[in-house]
């Protein structure tokens, strides 16, 4: 009896794992760049925030660690370090606080990527595949600590320029426009 | 009655005779019926069994794999699996075989079979016992059931970093794989325990260090050979999930750390590992072979010298898996001799069998068959394995089907045969009925033509250039019909695997009812009921003689003096195996269980977080003071 | 007994005596006339060629050319995980570890074309990780090695420039180099001289038009878990950075 609980208890733990450990050998070669509707700012008329359409491809990438794993070689590949450092920041913001200019969600930096921001950030449409992009993102989220730590990458088999991401505390996003956590003197 | 009953009232067996002793000893050695009784035992021969039986369903295990493994090789580019299921399959073959069912097995039938033949009630340590066989069952059950739930570990079964580390292997699959590695190896470690004290001081009076069985010096020696070699691969493997999920940099180049020190550390064991394996397969033959041949065994020290140096000499070979990592050369040639040299006590044990057989009077039961095939099929593969010594040639055939062909030649030549050998000399002694002679004899021939037939071929196909581990192959490589051919020959080997199946179900039921000694063999297991009584023996023999059922064809001299009216047994020197203590033996307890799975649930816990390590001390500590919690022993009141 | 000792110690020593002086034949680190840095990746084979003079070396990917009768050494390094070096008539296999240069020689004695592969497991693609050494004569190999060094034929038909624009502004140029034009990836195989390889895709596919379309519109259907991506392009796109692949010799 024991024994049959202790593996039910097993069996249920793993399948919690499944989308942690979906690996695509074969990505679909149809579908177009996803539609992300999202705001850039957090103001709105009236008193509801502002209206947000998803697609739900996020799903896929958010907590999953082939593709976070992709993500931060892509990271290193495409030389997002030039400006962003390895996170910390230089000519370009930081991703691994909880300030966000222009949205920390995952459809906002895809959104960032995609179509660039003023000031710098250039425009990666038709440069890095949807698939990509969508993979650089999640990893740019799990920078900041924002990735399931089951999912996140570990430590880097080379130079160690910032914590593990699996061991990095989360900080939620803030949006751009107010003090974060982060920025606020003590109390 | 003076020497029937101490002041204290304690019944002795001198008192009592025949049935009457027998049913009382039962009752008191025996485990209780039921689930609980089953969760409970600390019986030998019950845990033994349990062993066999679930090392041989992880055999069926790897062994489908393999079968898949073979479909899919069988002819170029077949779409059969695709790469990420054979990476998984071959890993999975790799460790279910290695960790699973290679180390367990010998110590499975040694769990069963060793304290019988020294002559005593129990194993040593029983609830240890049971543990180890619960930590193996999570051990291996996490594994396969994180296979079927595309979690299983697909690195390879020796994961080398840096494609198993943070960085390369994403998720928790070579977590997985290392974990496991953590429950056999304890599991591994705490049977090696035991047996050792068994053997050195639980041994029937008389039983001196040079009356020992073969079987049990084998056993013996591997054990100590698995207590030095299991903790350098529990390192690797420690090693391994720190840097996954803890962020050290032991294996990091780029800060330190050495991609190296992994291979080190891992085949520090893994070399050791098949002599593991391999160990109990000379165990087995040098048990069969005085019975079949009906003759004492042929130079008994050089056989038991032959088994200590290759322990010893098997944790100097292990730099020979890595001759093309770009190590010193002048360390790699000494390697080279020392893969040599440990072919020596190999064959002198060779010739020792052959010498018994020639001098004797051989029956050529299936037993017998068994170990024949042994003999060819493990010296071929020792003549491969004289070949891959030498640096120069293992650049060429390193990593290819050359040593594929090698270490199954000498890992089923050198264990599987002779356990096939093993199981139908003692199934009569397990089960009270003999397997089927003449399915036996099918068995046989099926798996050794099947055997040549899929592994000879791998010798050419590697010499041929193809490398392991490939999930296909061009067809223009010309690999194609060597190809199909091993897995003709795979085909006809699992045949004969089920065919086993078969005939041990089937003797179940209706084979021939065996009594204490159907082979006429000498040792002393074969001097009680088939199947054993709970309590082993009515009193306790007495040996005077290597074959003590040979030397004494009257009846078989014995001890008395054990109590009846608790579970006692008997300590004794470690040379000269004089009487020293009656020890009481522990009865039937649940704390073994709760224990493994209070350290199953620790070591699942500890590749999502380290602090399922702290957390889990508490459990573990709670189990364990259930377990050693003081109870007043009779001898605390003498 | 004392006579089979000595003979059996005398035997082992022997051979282990001929065995080394195989191993430092073969894995001796003195410098060759020909010397080459092959960087392992997850599943290609960077290739390259060093020279005293800066501007002579060159790189290129898969493909590997040496002159008959002259030693060539060869470095061995990896980016990522252990890849092992391994062209079987040739040589035997030196392990590419990340953190631990090493370097194997070799002189290739007949001309030919000999196919190597990758020899440790290292992940998913390591059964497709192949390679091709190609043995010939010194004055065809100087002529390889120039035809290498300099920059990209000019395209030769407007097919072929429009792929070469098409080239430039895809994603390719990320990943790829082709050195005359703008692209200057450094992640994937070198492609200034694809045209003129045997095949494509470590050793997977025969190089062709054809070939390298069906690699760029499916490369996971033919080596499933490669890290180059499916990247869109429409047909005409795909046309024409084909026929300028192709013609790229």
């Amino acid at each position: 009896m024991t024994r049959r609980i202790f593996r039910l208890a097993l069996a249920v733990l793993a399948l919690s794992a499944c989308q942690r450990e979906d690996r695509t050998a074969r990505p679909s070669p149809v579908g177009l760049e996803s539609r992300e509707e999202v705001a850039l700012v957090v103001l709105s008329p009236g008193e509801s925030q502002p209206t947000v359409r998803t697609s739900g491809k996020a799903k896929e990438f958010e907590g999953n660690a082939y593709h976070l794993s992709q993500g931060k070689k892509l990271f290193t590949w495409f030389n997002c370090s030039g400006c962003h450092a390895q996170g910390g920041g230089g000519m370009g913001p930081a991703l691994i606080d909880d300030r966000w200019i222009y949205g920390g969600s995952i459809e906002n930096i895809v959104q960032t990527i995609r179509e660039g921001r003023p000031n710098g950030m250039p425009s990666f449409r038709g440069r890095i595949p949807d698939d990509q992009i969508w993979e650089l993102a999640a990893y740019v989220r799990a920078m900041s600590g924002n990735a399931p730590s089951s999912a996140a990458p570990s430590r880097s088999d080379s130079m160690h320029p910032h914590p593990a991401e699996n061991r990095t505390s989360p900080s939620p996003p803030v949006s751009g426009g107010i003090v974060p956590p982060s920025g606020q003197m003590p109390q | 009655m003076s020497d029937g009953a101490s002041a204290t009232g304690d019944l002795r067996d001198t008192s009592l005779d025949g049935p009457t002793l027998n049913v009382r000893l039962s009752r008191v050695w025996g485990t209780p019926r039921g689930l609980l009784g089953a969760l409970t035992t600390v019986d030998h021969k019950i845990i033994g069994r349990r062993y066999i039986v679930t090392a041989f369903l992880f055999l069926f295990l790897g062994g489908i794999t393999a079968l898949v493994m073979r479909l899919q090789l069988a002819q170029p580019e077949s779409g059969l699996v695709g790469p990420d299921t054979y990476n998984q399959l071959f890993t999975m073959h790799g460790s279910t075989m290695m960790f699973l069912f290679g180390v367990p097995i010998g110590e499975a039938m040694a769990v069963y079979l060793v304290p019988l033949m020294v002559g005593t009630r129990n194993i040593a340590f029983p609830r240890l016992n049971a543990f180890s066989y619960w930590v193996y069952l999570s051990g291996g059950l996490f594994l396969w059931i994180s296979f079927l739930l595309n979690i299983g570990p697909d690195v390879g079964w020796f994961a080398y970093v840096p494609l198993s580390g943070p960085e390369y292997s994403p998720g928790k699959r070579a977590d997985v794989w290392a974990q496991m590695i953590t429950f056999t190896e304890l599991s591994g470690l705490a049977v090696a325990i035991e047996i050792i004290v068994t053997v050195l001081k639980q041994r029937a009076p008389g039983m001196t260090l040079d009356r020992v069985p073969l079987f049990v010096w084998a056993l013996f020696v591997n054990s100590f050979i698995i207590i030095f070699a299991l903790p350098a691969v529990m390192i690797a493997s420690t090693f391994l999930i720190l840097d996954r999920l803890v962020g050290t940099h032991l294996f990091n180049p780029a800060e330190g750390g050495d991609a190296l020190l992994y291979q080190h550390l891992f085949w520090f064991f893994g070399h050791p590992e098949v002599y593991i394996i391999f160990l109990p397969g000379t165990a087995f033959v040098s048990a069969i072979i005085p019975t079949f041949a009906r003759r004492e065994i042929f130079g008994y020290l050089a056989l038991v010298l032959s088994l200590i140096a290759t322990g010893f000499l098997s944790f100097g070979l292990w730099v020979h898996h890595m001759f093309v990592t770009g190590l010193p050369q002048l360390g790699a040639a000494f390697f080279t001799a020392s893969s040599m040299l440990i072919a020596i006590p190999n064959g002198l044990q060779i010739f020792c069998w052959i010498a018994t057989l020639w001098d004797g009077r051989p029956v050529w039961r299936t037993p017998l068959l068994f170990v024949a095939g042994f003999f060819f099929i493990f010296v071929a593969g020792g003549l491969s394995g004289i070949m891959l010594a030498s640096v120069p040639i293992d650049t060429q055939v390193h990593d290819t089907y050359f040593v594929v062909a090698h270490f199954h030649y000498v890992l089923i030549g050198g264990n599987v045969f002779p356990l096939l050998g093993a199981i139908y000399y003692w199934f009569p002694k397990f089960t009270g009925r003999l397997l089927s002679e003449r399915l036996g004899r099918w068995n046989f021939w099926l798996a050794f033509i099947g055997f040549n037939v899929a592994f000879f071929p791998m010798h050419i196909s590697g010499l041929m250039g193809m490398p392991r581990r490939v999930y296909t192959y061009g067809p223009e490589m010309g690999w194609g019909d060597l190809q199909l051919l091993s897995t003709a020959g795979a085909l006809l080997l699992f045949a004969s695997f089920v065919l086993f199946v078969w005939n041990v179900a089937a003797s179940l039921r209706r084979g021939d009812v065996a009594g204490p000694n159907p082979w006429n063999a000498g040792t002393l297991e074969w001097a009680t009921a088939s199947p054993p009584p709970p309590h082993n023996f009515n009193r306790i023999p007495l040996v005077t003689h290597r074959e003590p059922l040979w030397a004494e064809r009257g009846g078989l001299p014995v001890v008395t003096g054990l109590s009846v009216s608790h579970r006692e047994l008997m300590v004794s020197s470690v040379a000269e195996a004089e009487p020293q203590l009656r020890e009481t033996s522990p009865a039937p307890s649940i704390w073994p269980l709760v224990a493994a799975i209070a350290v199953g649930a620790t070591f699942i816990g500890s590749i999502f977080t380290p602090y399922a390590v702290l957390w889990g001390a508490l459990p573990v500590a709670a189990a364990l003071t259930g377990w050693f919690w003081p109870k007043a022993m009779p001898e605390d009141e003498e | 007994m004392a006579g089979l000792t000595v003979a059996t110690g005398v035997v082992v020593l022997v051979l282990t005596g001929l065995s080394y002086a195989g191993q430092r034949r073969l894995l001796g680190e003195e410098a060759a006339p020909v010397t080459i840095r092959v960087i392992g990746h997850q599943w290609w084979w960077e290739v390259q060629y060093e020279d005293p003079q800066p501007s002579r070396g060159f790189t290129t990917a898969n493909e590997i050319h040496v002159p008959v009768g002259v030693p060539v050494q060869v470095k061995l390094e990896s980016t990522d995980v252990i890849h092992s070096f391994w062209v079987p008539s040739l040589m035997g296999k030196q392990d590419l570890i990340p953190g631990r240069p090493s370097a194997i020689r070799f002189t290739a004695e007949r001309p030919g074309v000999y196919r190597g592969q990758c020899a440790e497991f290292c992940g998913m693609q390591h059964a497709k990780m192949g390679l091709l050494v190609i043995a010939e004569e010194q004055a065809d190999f100087a002529r390889w090695r120039d035809g290498q060094v300099a920059p990209r034929p000019e395209p030769a038909s407007d097919e072929a420039r429009a792929g070469e624009a098409a080239f430039v502004a895809a994603p390719c140029s990320m990943c790829h180099q082709v050195r005359g034009t703008a692209a200057a990836g450094r992640n994937g195989p070198e492609l200034t001289h694809v045209g003129s390889r045997r095949t494509l895709a470590a050793g997977t596919l025969p190089t062709s038009r054809g070939n390298l379309a069906a690699w760029i519109v499916d490369p996971h259907g033919i080596k499933p878990g490669v890290n180059m991506p499916l990247v869109k392009l429409d047909s005409d796109q795909l046309n024409s950075i084909s026929a300028y692949l192709a013609g790229l010799k």
